[in-house]
């Protein structure tokens, strides 16, 4: 039988439209319209889930986003999502959901056992047991994260698409009930734009389930009137299934689009979610209340729901979730459901907390034959899956305590009203203050912070004839607030059968003595915290209102506790005997409700996380088989091996291409930044530490950038290439924040100077050739001379090469006869092409950036960010010959006087060659004044660059080393992770070619 | 997270800049001339106040121009915010 609890006519779900979906595996028929949790009802599942700590059965509770049990792992395999509220999941075709906290099945869980060893398993129970002895946390901790936990998170990689959209917009209203609609109705009138977020499918809010009349006529059709002239404002944008999830300062707002969650079919050209980010110069909070639990024993059973849900059920879905019916209320308002479920066709018995009863309602429940204890409290429940007995108890006010018989109730539905509380998470991330109003017992807002409104009964304003006026008039005030001009005011009568009234929170059974003994009188459901855990961690002082959170973990699920936070608080004011004002409220912080981490990261994922940056000549070194190494975003080949090489055969080969005949590195990924100006001259020498005014059109000049504090923090070649015109070269990595720096200064600092900075890193493309065969090689493609005696070492000359304009700087970074060819970015790779093919006969070799830095090691040049570290002066370095004595000033000149840079003991830059000249010493091993087996040992230094030379045939080292320079000639200790010890020789940072002969042939 | 009046561009969200600290420290005129206590105190030395504070901020995915900012560190209140070179704003005491 299918589809049982299905009223015979009623309800808004299309009965013409069946939809086939699957919960722990059996499959049943819902309706188009349902959600998974009125399908469910409507075919008599009431066990949903297991709880988290006691695997007690869970039901339904609520019908909205507030639900604490009925959560379910949605989906399969990839898209597989843990921790679903079944009273939100939109139901489709073919959707497959499933119990979550179970094991074998929601029906037997052997978990379940915990609830009869639930004495052993208070609140604190973990940091009790599992303190001793602290270094067996780990073993504990492997077994407790096995059991605990809810949902399983998806072990695939996630096929979705999900987007974020910036939003720029007058006035955001969060909520699509009666006041936002109001509001954003009067706001939209007066012509300013509008953002409406609600987090339903349907717009309407509580007024969709209840029955109310506007100027004496059917609300309903008003309301759907009100809807229709909202979609027809240009100016007011509507955003349904939408959750406000963080209201951050000065109106900047999240919000979660559910664009394709609910759809059979996943999209290709729409998103799954879509994440908002708004900005709102006014915001209007409209986001109504939650209705309150009551709290008594065994008030978790499956069958036991909040009175508006069984509203929802019976009037939204046409599903009656019970037949023998019993409302526990502590207000009038619950009475409508009492009312409607008769109607309906159940039996409904009323227990109200309350002495005194409204005499019109009095009337209607004997017209409509409901019993009701008046002055009575539900004490127990009965019932191993579904609820199906209840004992109730007269309650004495004067005594506090229960009195007389316990009478037996049989039921198969109880609903439960304790009030309402209004939704105010988002008011409190907006930093808002809330109050205690002693009136409809809970936290209302207080003092507003932001540009802000809060209107409705989310301001705790529950009457409705109130709210039509007061919304709308909101909606307007905003945008005269804005400057918008006034609309017309309107007056509408609105009336429900009974209205809002005051109503007494009981926050638990008033037989206070029985609490704390036997049956569980939930406070949090998905955290399974009982009101006994609270008056536990009051007799264990934990007594501020966050340390019960924290050691309850009350409010602390992935519900957030909108159930059960007011109730808490108001059960710890009852231990205290104190007002709830002085017991305060925890933090409310974003998100609002749970969100997938895919829509934060938004399209930042895979290949957009992170641009990655290539060469023009990029895709000829994937050809080539090219390792590859990231450096910063640059891909730069690593090294090319040939025929099965490791990176030692091939490094070798490379270096000794270069040494012996013809290498060329692809250098396009150097940092150029162009400089023109008549004051760029005066700008270098700011800039570097050495001197510039001299250097003539046609010469390069190599120099150290420092900061204030003296340390370096780049290097590079700069050529003068005309009058007022310059040519900086900075490190790969280093190229952005070197731009930065130059703008700084001359936009900060030096604002009279007259120069120009703009970087040209991808306009050329650079190809550097090295080996003693470069001229002769480079001679037959261009129309440059290249003579000794015309081109010497450290010019620079423009030309024709390969018949592409290109300049040519003769630098070199191997120490080898260099020529580094720059040709605009687009012929990089047909220079490059042609450079191959004439090479041949040379065995040009291509070489990558291993090579490179061996190359440079064995001529002892630094590399800036490996050889120093941000606390290294050009003294340390011992280049001194770089820092200009003459110069009055520059960037970090005053500081190499300071105490601290002109110690003698600092560590200075040193060569190191290993005595049993085959150990490579790791990068970064430490060098010690004596080793011992175990540190602490006192260290000297550190290896900065290591490598195998193949030039010379044995390793090379450099390192920085205290007081090294005095150490020439001495042997110092390098210990080994693996233990053993390496003696090693201090020695000059030059390996090969101390002259510098070979660069200037 | 906040809306900054770029001098230059106009408003803009804030994902757009990078703040560089405290501002109106001028670099001494003739640092060889000073003290090592009077350069210590250009390099190291910050107001961090509670309350107004002057700040360097650059509009790093727009014009690239440095300005300086009045911003309450307790609020995040963009006070003002102004090209380099024009003078410190007073600081209201309202």
């Amino acid at each position: 039988m299918s589809n049982q609890n299905r009223t015979i006519y009623g309800g808004k779900v299309n009965r013409e439209k069946p939809i086939n979906f699957v919960f722990n595996g059996k499959s049943y028929i819902g309706y188009q319209g349902d959600t998974l949790a009125s399908a469910l009802l409507a075919n008599d599942v009431h066990l949903i889930g297991r709880s988290f700590k006691y695997h007690r059965a869970r039901g339904i509770l609520t019908a909205g986003s507030e639900e604490p049990n009925a959560i379910v792992q949605l989906g399969l395999g990839a898209r597989t999502e843990p921790n679903i509220r079944a009273t939100e999941v939109e139901l489709y075709e073919g959707l497959e959901a499933s119990s979550q906290n179970c094991w074998p099945s929601v029906n037997f869980d052997i978990g379940a056992m915990n609830n009869f060893l639930s004495r052993i398993f208070p609140a604190g129970f973990y940091y009790k047991t599992f303190k001793w002895p602290p270094s067996m946390w780990l073993f504990y901790e492997h077994f407790i994260r096995k059991a605990a936990g809810l949902g399983q998170s998806p072990t695939a990689k996630n096929p979705d698409r999900y987007e974020q959209k910036f939003y720029y917009t007058d006035i955001t209203i969060v909520g699509g009930g009666i006041s936002g609609l109001l509001a954003a109705l009067g706001a939209g009138r007066s012509g300013c734009k509008v953002l409406l977020i609600d987090e339903n499918p349907e717009l309407g809010g509580y007024l969709l389930d209840y029955n109310f009349s506007i100027n004496e006529k059917d609300g309903k059709k008003w309301l759907k009137k009100i809807i229709e002239e909202l979609d027809g404002l240009a100016n007011v944008t509507i955003l349904k299934r939408t959750t406000a999830m963080g209201y951050y300062d000065y109106n900047y707002l999240t919000a979660l689009e559910k664009v394709t969650n609910h759809h059979v079919e996943f999209s290709n050209t729409l998103p799954r979610e879509r994440y908002w980010r708004i900005r709102s110069k006014k915001v209007i909070l409209a986001q109504g209340a939650f209705e309150r639990p009551l709290v008594f024993a065994d008030n978790d059973r499956p069958g036991i729901m909040m009175a508006s849900a069984g509203q929802k059920y019976l009037s939204r879905y046409g599903v009656l979730p019970g037949k023998s019916v019993v409302l526990f209320t502590n207000n009038d308002h619950a009475y409508l459901t009492a009312f409607e479920f008769v109607e309906k066709g159940a039996k409904v018995t009323v227990v109200d907390t309350r002495d005194l009863l409204n005499a019109r309602i009095s009337e209607k429940c004997k017209l409509l034959n409901i019993k009701v204890f008046k002055s009575y409290s539900v004490i127990k429940t009965y019932g191993d899956k579904k609820v199906n007995r209840i004992e109730i108890q007269q309650v004495d006010k004067n005594q506090n305590q229960l009195t007389g018989e316990v009478e037996n109730i049989h039921t198969d539905c109880v609903l439960m009203s304790g009030g309402w509380n209004p939704a105010v998470q988002l008011f409190s991330q907006s930093r808002g203050k809330l109050k205690y109003d002693l009136k409809i017992n809970t936290f209302i807002p207080d003092k507003i912070i932001e540009n802000q409104k809060i209107i409705g009964s989310n301001n705790g304003q529950f009457n409705l004839q109130e709210n039509l006026n007061e919304s709308f008039e909101a909606g307007i005030a905003a945008a005269n607030e804005l400057n918008f001009n006034s609309v017309e005011k309107v007056n509408w009568t609105g009336k429900e059968e009974i209205e809002f009234t005051h109503s007494d929170v009981e926050p638990y059974m008033l037989g206070k003595k029985k609490v704390t003994k036997g049956s569980k009188h939930f406070i949090d459901f998905q955290n399974d915290v009982t009101a006994a855990d609270i008056f536990l961690a009051q007799r264990e002082g934990y007594i501020s209102v966050e340390h019960t959170k924290r050691y309850t973990t009350t409010g602390m699920g992935t519900d957030q506790g909108k159930t059960s936070n007011v109730n808490a608080l108001a059960l710890m004011s009852h231990i205290h005997n104190k007002p709830v004002d002085e017991i305060g409220h925890t933090t409310f912080r974003p998100p609002y409700a749970p969100q997938t981490i895919g829509a934060i990261a938004g399209r930042s994922v895979d290949k957009l996380f992170d641009p990655v940056r290539k060469t023009s000549i990029h895709e000829w070194h994937v050809e080539n088989k090219a390792v590859f190494e990231d450096v910063g975003q640059w891909k730069r080949p690593y090294y090319f091996p040939q025929n099965k090489e490791d990176i030692h055969q091939a490094v070798k080969r490379e270096c000794l291409a270069v040494r012996n005949s013809l290498g060329i590195l692809d250098a396009s990924t150097l940092g150029k930044i162009d400089l023109q100006g008549p004051d760029a001259a005066k700008f270098l020498n700011m800039i570097y530490t050495n001197a510039w005014s001299k250097l003539e059109i046609g010469s390069c000049r190599y120099g150290l950038m420092c900061n204030e504090h003296g340390m370096i923090f780049d290097d590079g070649v700069t050529s003068r290439l005309g009058e007022n015109h310059y040519h900086m070269t900075t490190t790969t990595g280093g190229a952005a924040r070197v731009m930065s720096w130059l703008e700084e200064f001359l936009q900060t600092e030096w604002l009279d100077m007259k120069v120009f900075c703009t970087s040209v890193t991808e306009q050329w493309a650079v190809l550097s050739i090295s080996g003693p065969n470069s001229r002769k090689f480079l001679e037959d493609l261009t129309n440059i001379d290249l003579s000794k005696e015309n081109f010497p070492f450290m010019k620079f000359r423009e030309g024709e090469v390969c018949g592409v304009k290109a300049r040519i700087f003769r630098i070199s970074f191997t120490g080898e006869l260099s020529y580094e060819v720059n040709v605009p970015a687009r012929y990089g790779r047909y220079v490059w092409e042609k450079f191959m093919e004439h090479g041949k006969k040379y065995n040009i070799t291509p070489y990558g950036t291993e090579t490179m830095h061996v190359l440079r090691a064995e001529k002892g040049f630094i590399i800036v960010g490996q050889d120093t570290d941000g606390s290294v002066t050009p003294s340390d370095m011992n280049m001194d010959w770089i820092v200009s004595k003459k110069k009055e000033d520059f960037l970090g000149k005053r500081s190499y006087t300071r105490s601290d840079t002109i110690r003698h003991d600092r560590k200075k830059f040193v060569g190191l060659l290993v005595n049993d000249k085959k150990t490579i010493l790791p990068e970064g091993s430490h060098i010690v004044e004596k080793a011992l087996k175990q540190p602490p040992m006192k260290m000297l230094g550190h290896i900065t660059s290591s490598y195998y030379s193949p030039t010379l045939g044995y390793p090379i080292a450099l390192a920085m080393l205290k007081d090294g320079i005095s150490k020439m000639g001495e042997q110092v200790v390098v210990p080994l992770m693996n233990g053993k010890i390496i003696e090693a020789t201090v020695t000059d940072t030059i390996f090969y070619d101390k002259e510098g002969k070979r660069n200037n042939e | 997270m906040f809306i900054i009046n770029c001098p230059y561009c106009g408003e803009r969200d804030q994902t757009e800049f990078t703040c560089h600290g405290e501002a109106h420290i001028a670099r001494p005129d003739n640092p060889s001339e000073i003290s090592d206590e009077e350069w210590g105190r250009y390099l190291f030395f910050r107001e961090n106040p509670k309350g107004t504070h002057f700040e360097r901020w650059t509009h790093d995915h727009g014009c690239r121009r440095w300005f300086n900012v009045m911003r309450d560190t307790v609020t995040d209140q963009i006070i003002k915010t102004y090209k380099m070179g024009e003078a410190k704003p007073e600081i209201s005491n309202e």
